[in-house]
């Protein structure tokens, strides 16, 4: 008997469910219990915690700085003065990029001074859209070919004949600063990472907490250390989107093979010569899907960011779903999912860009596209110039077509919405009622009913199963610090919900993924409609779910489930596609179906890939259940969301968001170190 | 040591980066999700560039931005209503570095209702007397799929009124035939009421005038007066605690330094007072008449110049 269970693990889990079922019928509800709930000791972090953030962002080394309004000194804290400078330095660059395609004074102010303020007609004119479609067009067509010229230009045409354009340069210049400085960022640390172990292992913790860490709980620190503005925006993209170009680098530098770095120095490189001629260039592939992850990220981020003053898309989106206008918002997504469509290809097509050292070529044939393009923007500067005076009402069409002027598709949409709401209302009702009643609250309760005793040996056991005694630490630290707080009910709930979601997704997207990965022309098709809905602001699925489902944990469910099954998906897709063929052809060879195949064979050795997948998703889909928040939940997002009005909310929002990292962190210790088991046991590390 | 080294650090890196610095002088405007407050803004951004200031308007969050009115990143609030906003409203003045600029020409009722189509229906006969809703077929009408066959009232988000709502069915003693759920965001409110209907459904929102909603036609109900210390947070008992929602105001609230570094500017802003009928029509020229809302703010201006130019002057 022992021995049986000490060799299968699936006995082992049969146990531990079994031990975790006694627990649960047989401890009884009593709240003074230890075994039932236990104490909230660490009550008084969030209260430390937003004394630590008070004393940095008001108390700690304040400087003496004369005030010429008050005209008196005034202490302000050194801390602030810091980060204050780095927002000034990111404004300027957000705002001169942003004047290159609108026009503006404030540029040419500040370099100049004062002193030229008083001439009126003194400002940057902006580049005709005309010119930029143009400028997109012969940029797309010098990188790559007519392909990627027509992609390039076909989207911004979009943009601005929809009237979008002044809101989607605001966002493309904040995406044009915070991608490279992500990128950089995340190239050094990565370095730093790959070359000392302890940096890495110091950082791996704080990036899966900047990763899953819900955005909402630390908007409040951010708008008071770099102050509400484009440039606090930028600074809330930043901390989110360089994590994974972090992570990207390291893995690709790690998996250079010692022969590559070998013959670098064989050819005698230093050190830096190694690391940019060697090193990178060899982990070229793995770091450009780390550019393509911050431009998505950074696209993600687009409606957060104007919650806390990013000017552009996210802020239009924001006033649209306030007045209820779904067609509107959706061609508002659209666009973001354009900007990001666009910044991919080019970034990616430019880095595949291979330098030809034995062209021999004049001056005119090295810079035509340079050429072409300023020929352009002259030529279509004049136009605009003239075509204002043809264009009477103020409205010059090819200079800039002014927000809600140009075509609009919204009417289509929303009828759309309606005529769904009309033919399926009442399937839907049916359905909605039948999953609260009988699913959703049916779990809640049982979450709710679960002594803590018993989550604990459940969890704890799954990690002592997994990864053995250090695991089974890791997670029970995790899950003993939210246990110890007073809102360890709050986290029963979002861990209900992300459970529900987290399964129906798992399950949709390993489906989905595995029929689609059957041939070439539907993978790709799957990986553009994943690459879609990430970057389509998931802000929009949270009204037509209300119209839908009403205000219930349905709609929560139903807008995590959307979210979340991308990336599920994704990983599905692209670990069964990563098998090599020659092993189809041996086990077509010996006989087997195709559903054989694909359940013993593909599966099987997709599986450390697809539980990467599914660690994502249970990233993504907590992070919807905390935006649930906003249509109306009763968990841990409904206090980080409420914080933001709260006297001392910092703290507990702050606190609150470590908790849902937590809880991330904890899943991601259990499959991941199952995923590299089973990757050793399949040969495949 | 440490500490001047850091000081050092700190003076040069401002010296480095003040060059680049956006213009002190500028006039920062918060502007939040919804009609009425952009064209509010956008109209100030207007009177006060006629005025020779710099605007700039700045997307925020509407209880987020009064930490940054407190620290001087915008200069003002200028829709603060009490019973959504006045807990920040009141922290940031408690911390100090933020001012009371007056209140507007109106008095805001904020309260439980429900659209007019639910009355013209017959959905719960009765209404808008409070008394009403002691029967169980009105109750039964207002039910949804996860509040357990009660009626259900849709309050906004908890930290708006947090148990008030709550502890008023109770205090009715109508607490076995509703019960309170709290939508996450005033979005979800108004998808709600197109929701409920579509389906016919009879809801019970918490809503304000002047508000959008006005338009489409939306009842208060009628619950027992409010007076000071009648809920229960307040010193009230069960008995009283049924009591309705006080009249409330609306804010304007600004930096400390706003009529130090713009004296012109913060008198205007403290004469600006709207009513009722001109913050309707400020959200109806955008809702209704598909203007942007710069645009708006124009069109008003140019409807209002009279009472403009008195202010300013």
């Amino acid at each position: 008997m022992l021995e049986r269970i000490k060799n299968s693990r699936a006995n082992q889990f049969s146990l531990l469910f079994f031990v975790f079922l006694i627990l649960y019928f047989f401890v009884p509800e009593d709240e003074n219990s230890l075994l039932w709930r236990l104490p909230p000791l660490l009550q008084g972090i969030p209260l430390m915690i937003n004394n630590f953030l008070d004393n940095l962002m008001f108390n700690w080394f304040t400087i003496p700085i004369w005030d010429p309004d008050w005209q008196m000194y005034e202490d302000k804290p050194l801390f602030r003065l810091i980060t204050r400078s780095i927002s000034n330095f990111l404004l300027f660059l957000i705002i001169f990029i942003r004047e290159i395609f609108l026009g503006g004074l404030q540029t040419i102010g500040s370099l100049t001074g004062d002193s030229l303020k008083s001439i009126k007609w003194l400002y940057l004119p902006a580049l005709p859209w005309t010119a930029v479609v143009i400028g997109l067009f012969i940029l797309g067509y010098k990188l790559k070919g007519l392909g990627l010229a027509l992609i390039a230009s076909i989207g911004f045409f979009y943009v601005s004949i929809f009237g979008q354009w002044e809101p989607t340069m605001e966002t493309l210049s904040l995406v044009l600063v915070t991608a490279p400085i992500c990128f950089i960022l995340g190239l050094s640390f990565g370095i730093l990472g790959y070359l000392n172990k302890k940096i890495e292992a110091t950082m791996q913790p704080i990036l899966n907490v900047a990763q899953t860490m819900p955005h909402f709980s630390y908007l409040v620190p951010i708008l008071v250390l770099f102050g509400i503005g484009d440039h606090a925006g930028a600074v809330a993209t930043i901390i989110f989107a360089t994590p994974p170009m972090i992570r990207l680098t390291i893995l690709g530098l790690k998996k250079i093979s010692p022969e590559v770095v070998e013959s670098g120095l064989m050819s005698g490189c230093n050190k830096l010569q190694l690391l940019f001629r060697v090193l990178i260039p060899t982990a070229r592939r793995d770091i450009l899907i780390g550019v393509n992850q911050v431009i998505m990220q950074c696209l993600a981020m687009t409606t957060i960011a104007a919650f806390i003053g990013a000017k552009g898309l996210g802020f239009n989106l924001k006033v649209a779903l306030n007045g209820l206008k779904i067609g509107k918002a959706a061609e508002i997504g659209i666009c973001v999912v354009i900007i990001a469509v666009v910044l991919d290809k080019l970034s990616l097509a430019w880095a595949n860009k291979q330098k030809d050292y034995f062209a021999n070529l004049n001056f005119y044939e090295r810079n035509k596209a340079l050429i072409y393009f300023l020929c352009s923007t002259i030529l279509f500067g004049i136009i605009a110039y003239f075509s204002a005076f043809y264009f009477d009402k103020g409205f010059n069409y090819l200079y800039l077509i002014p927000f809600n002027k140009g075509l609009t598709i919204a009417p289509i949409l929303d009828s759309g919405i309606d005529w769904i709401w009309e033919t399926f209302f009442y399937y839907l009702n049916t359905f909605n009622k039948f999953l609260i009643t009988y699913v959703l609250f049916v779990m809640r309760d049982a979450y709710l009913g679960m002594p803590v005793i018993s989550t604990f040996v459940l969890v704890m056991g799954a990690g002592y199963i997994i990864g053995g005694i250090r695991s089974c630490l890791i997670v029970g630290g995790l899950i003993l610090f939210i246990a110890l707080s007073e809102y360890w009910n709050r986290a029963l709930i979002t861990a209900y919900m992300a459970t529900f979601a987290v399964g129906i997704s798992a399950i949709l997207g390993i489906v989905v993924g595995s029929i689609c990965a059957r041939n070439e022309f539907s993978t790709k098709f799957i990986l553009g409609v994943c690459d879609f809905f990430q970057t389509f602001p998931s802000f929009i699925y949270l009204i037509p779910v209300i119209l839908l489902f009403g205000i219930t944990d349905t709609s929560v469910m139903i807008a995590a489930i959307a979210y979340a099954t991308v990336p599920a998906t994704r990983y599905t897709v692209e670990g069964l596609r990563s098998v090599p063929s020659a092993l189809h052809d041996s086990a077509s060879m010996s006989g087997v179906s195709n559903l054989q195949r694909l359940i013993s064979i593909e599966l099987p050795l997709a599986f450390p890939h697809i539980m990467l997948g599914i660690n994502q998703t249970v990233i993504f889909a907590l992070f919807m259940v905390i935006l649930g928040a906003l249509i109306g939940t009763e968990d841990l997002g409904q206090i980080i969301m409420g914080c933001l009005s709260r006297p001392n909310g910092a703290g507990i929002g702050l606190t609150l968001g470590i908790f849902v990292s937590f809880i991330c962190l904890a899943v991601d210790n259990l499959i991941r170190t199952w995923a590299d088991e089973r990757k050793k046991l399949l040969g495949l590390d | 040591m440490l500490k001047n080294l850091l000081k050092a650090a700190a003076i040069l890196s401002v010296l480095i980066f003040s060059t680049t610095s956006k213009a002190a002088d500028t006039i920062r405007i918060p502007v939040l999700n919804w009609s009425s407050q952009i064209v509010m803004a956008n109209v100030m951004a207007q009177v006060f560039e006629e005025m020779g200031h710099s605007v700039e308007l700045v997307p925020a969050e509407s209880a987020s931005r009064y930490e940054a009115v407190r620290i001087g990143d915008l200069h003002v609030a200028h829709e603060t209503w009490e019973s959504t906003m006045a807990l920040p409203f009141y922290e940031a003045m408690d911390k100090g570095g933020l001012i009371d600029a007056g209140s507007h020409n109106l008095i805001t009722f904020e309260e439980m209702g429900v659209p007019n189509w639910v009355i013209d229906e017959g959905l719960c006969p009765g209404l808008p007397n409070w008394e009403a809703l002691k029967s169980p077929e009105c109750a039964a009408n207002f039910a949804t799929a996860d509040s357990d066959g009660k009626g259900r009232w849709l309050e906004g988000p908890y930290e708006w009124h947090t148990e008030v709502m709550p502890n008023r069915l109770k205090g009715l003693g109508i607490d076995d035939l509703w019960t309170v759920k709290f939508a996450g965001s005033a979005d979800a409110l108004w998808a709600e009421l197109k929701a409920a209907k579509a389906e016919g459904r009879g809801t019970v929102i918490f809503n304000w005038s002047p508000n959008f909603t006005d338009a489409a036609g939306f009842t208060f109900i009628d619950f027992p007066p409010y007076f000071e210390g009648c809920r229960l947070e307040n010193g009230g008992t069960l008995e009283t605690t049924g009591c309705g929602s006080p009249k409330g105001w609306l804010k304007k609230a600004a930096h400390i330094k706003f009529p130090i570094t713009h004296p012109d500017a913060y008198k205007f802003y403290t004469k600006m007072s709207f009513t009722a009928p001109q913050i309707g029509l400020m959200a109806d020229l955008v809702d209704s008449q598909g203007m942007d809302h710069a645009a708006a703010a124009s069109e008003f201006i140019a409807q209002h110049r009279d009472l403009i130019d008195l202010w300013k002057n």
